[in-house]
């Protein structure tokens, strides 16, 4: 176990060794305050850190000897890509033999061989954020700190650091805790996510769990599409329908677990509704349905399953299995 | 450049044409005419030991008071940069009031307090902290304590603008990574501020060659620097060649120097 601490409005959270725990939020969440409070740059005003069980909370950011990459990475721009690298090395005191191989040994880990020479100005955005991470991960440090490294990159270049984050991640067992506002980069990534919202921490679980099991309404929509329709008496819209277990009086279901058919299932869950929009994407198709009582409903399908001739304006039924949904 | 543009920095282009370009061509001329024609006044100003001494006292105090002025300069620009809120206004303050006395105002208030019966050899000998007035004016000393003075504030502004420009998050990562205070100073913050060290150095430096009523004043006559030495060559001397031709060295050499310089800082990529 790595640590325990309480901060912002009443926030508990333990991390453990190895893992790779995303902060997720809207701005303005408070993650990224929780992130400089591990870091050491902001202090909190009351609660407790810890580290293998030493008391931390005190210990200035110089004297924690975590790693961490910032947001633009606030790479030396007066010094080349080893240089910047070689620094933490240079402070801990390292032989000169021992920081140049490790060096070396960063440069090739994080695909930079061959740059070592430039300065970050002359390299693009993705080699700077792989400079930031080699950096930060120089020294081995127990946990490393990431607040929102690949904002500043474009989206195909997102997903190849991403790949490139994980193997990483898994190739040194530090201790990774990564700001992100992006959802699908904190589905991809996490061991674990802990959902912010207003200073508050809404929920703590493994990415599946988060997504299909979110613990309120601000979770199941700030993550991915969904949607939510009022239940009463175990009906919906007058229908009687089969609920999954829980409490709550509304059911909620992700677009890609709602199906469609053109006339009514002999059994299983199902509302009559209308086609009123289709979007094409290529792989899958995004369907718009409104229901009887005016609900709308956002639909994902495989395009290959989508009935032949199917035109906005058309009478469906969407169908769900029981298990797919949750109470809210 | 539009020609919109060009019309906008016409009136300057023309003024500074008639003002300073024609008259300098004029005295290119003299130069070459005065006594008589040809380069002998070249010859004379880089032979005669007297003019030389005083070019070369002028680009040694000049050093000395560029360094001096910087490196004050960089102190005071940091805490207005960096510093407290209160001290920030503070320091503004004291950064432009200066801008607001005249030159002549302040060498003559350097003398006020500098000389042997001033204000700060009279302090000290009334509190006995020594028997004979030190000599604090009308020598080298005086000089460089009335051009930083005036310095100083020219300086800050290249400085503060490169400090401006440096991202807090690369002295936080440098931080986070245990580096002392010392070694983000020196190691981080200096470098990257190197381009408003090397602007206000030029600024300084060449502003300073210039200098003629502080040297005057409080050199006392003593410690004559280049525009005083091309000062008496013209108006208390019939030496107009040769002042002229003092003076073309002078404008040349600061063109070299910032030829160089800029060649160098293109070259460094700043």
């Amino acid at each position: 176990m790595f640590g325990r601490f309480t901060a912002l409005s009443d926030i508990s959270m333990t991390i453990g060794r190895g893992e790779f725990v995303t902060l997720l939020g809207p701005s303005g969440s408070g993650k990224t305050t929780f992130l400089m409070i591990l870091s050491g740059f902001e202090a909190p005003t009351s609660g407790r850190l810890t580290l293998d069980g030493r008391e931390m909370t005190e210990t200035p950011p110089e004297a924690r000897g975590f790693g961490m990459v910032f947001q633009g990475y606030a790479l030396f721009p007066h010094m080349t890509v080893e240089d910047n690298i070689a620094f933490p090395l240079k402070v801990q005191g390292r032989s000169s033999a021992d920081v140049n191989r490790r060096v070396k040994q960063m440069v090739e880990m994080v695909g930079l061989g061959g740059h070592g020479h430039k300065r970050p100005a002359g390299l693009s955005g993705g080699q700077q954020q792989r400079v930031a991470l080699a950096r930060a991960l120089a020294y081995e440090p127990p946990v490393l700190l990431l607040d929102e490294p690949f904002s500043a990159l474009d989206k195909n270049l997102r997903g190849q650091m991403q790949d490139e984050m994980r193997r990483i991640h898994q190739e040194t067992g530090t201790t990774f805790v990564f700001v992100t506002h992006d959802q699908e980069e904190a589905l991809a990534l996490s061991s674990r996510i802990a959902i912010f919202e207003k200073g508050t921490l809404q929920q703590l679980a493994p990415p599946r769990e988060v997504y299909e099991r979110p613990a309120n309404r601000f979770v199941a929509e700030f993550l991915g599409d969904v949607n939510i329709l009022p239940v009463k008496d175990s009906r919906i819209e007058g229908r009687a329908i089969r609920l999954p277990e829980g409490q709550g009086a509304h059911l909620a279901i992700r677009p890609e677990y709602m199906g469609l058919a053109l006339s009514e299932p002999a059994e299983g869950n199902a509302l009559p509704a209308r086609l009123t929009d289709l979007t094409y994407l290529g792989a899958g198709t995004r369907l718009s349905l409104t229901t009887g009582s005016g609900a709308a409903l956002v639909l994902h399908m495989p395009t290959m399953r989508l009935p032949e001739g199917l035109a906005p304006g058309a009478g469906v039924w969407t169908t769900w299995e029981p298990s797919r949904g949750f109470l809210l | 450049m539009t020609r919109s543009r060009i019309f906008l920095i016409a009136p300057l282009l023309v003024f500074l044409a008639g003002a300073y370009l024609v008259p300098f061509l004029g005295v290119m001329r003299w130069s070459v005419t005065l006594p008589q024609p040809g380069f002998g006044q070249y010859a004379v100003a880089l032979s005669d030991p007297l003019v030389l001494g005083v070019i070369w006292r002028t680009v040694r105090i000049c050093a000395m008071v560029t360094v001096i002025s910087v490196v004050l300069a960089y102190a005071i620009t940091l805490v207005w940069v960096r510093g407290a809120p209160v001290t920030r206004m503070v320091i503004e303050l004291c950064i432009l009031i200066p801008f607001w006395i005249s030159v002549l105002t302040r060498a003559f208030g350097w003398l006020a307090l500098l000389s042997n019966r001033g204000l700060i050899n009279t302090l000290a000998q009334d509190l006995g902290l020594w028997a004979e007035p030190l000599t604090l004016v009308r020598n080298e000393f005086g000089v460089i304590v009335g051009m930083v003075h005036f310095l100083v504030p020219f300086a800050v502004f290249p400085l503060a603008s490169a400090m401006r420009s440096v991202d807090e998050r690369v002295l936080l990562a440098a931080r986070g990574m245990g580096a002392s205070r010392a070694r983000i100073f020196w190691q981080v913050f200096v470098p990257m501020t190197k381009g408003g060290i090397f602007g206000a150095t030029l600024l300084v430096f060449v502003f300073s060659i210039g200098f003629f009523v502080t040297p005057a004043i409080l050199g006392g006559g003593r410690s004559v620097m280049v525009a005083e030495l091309i000062w008496l060559r013209i108006f208390q001397s019939p030496d107009w060649g040769l002042g002229a031709a003092i003076s073309v060295i002078l404008m040349a050499g600061i063109g070299i120097l910032l030829g160089l310089t800029m060649k160098y800082a293109k070259g460094s990529g700043k």
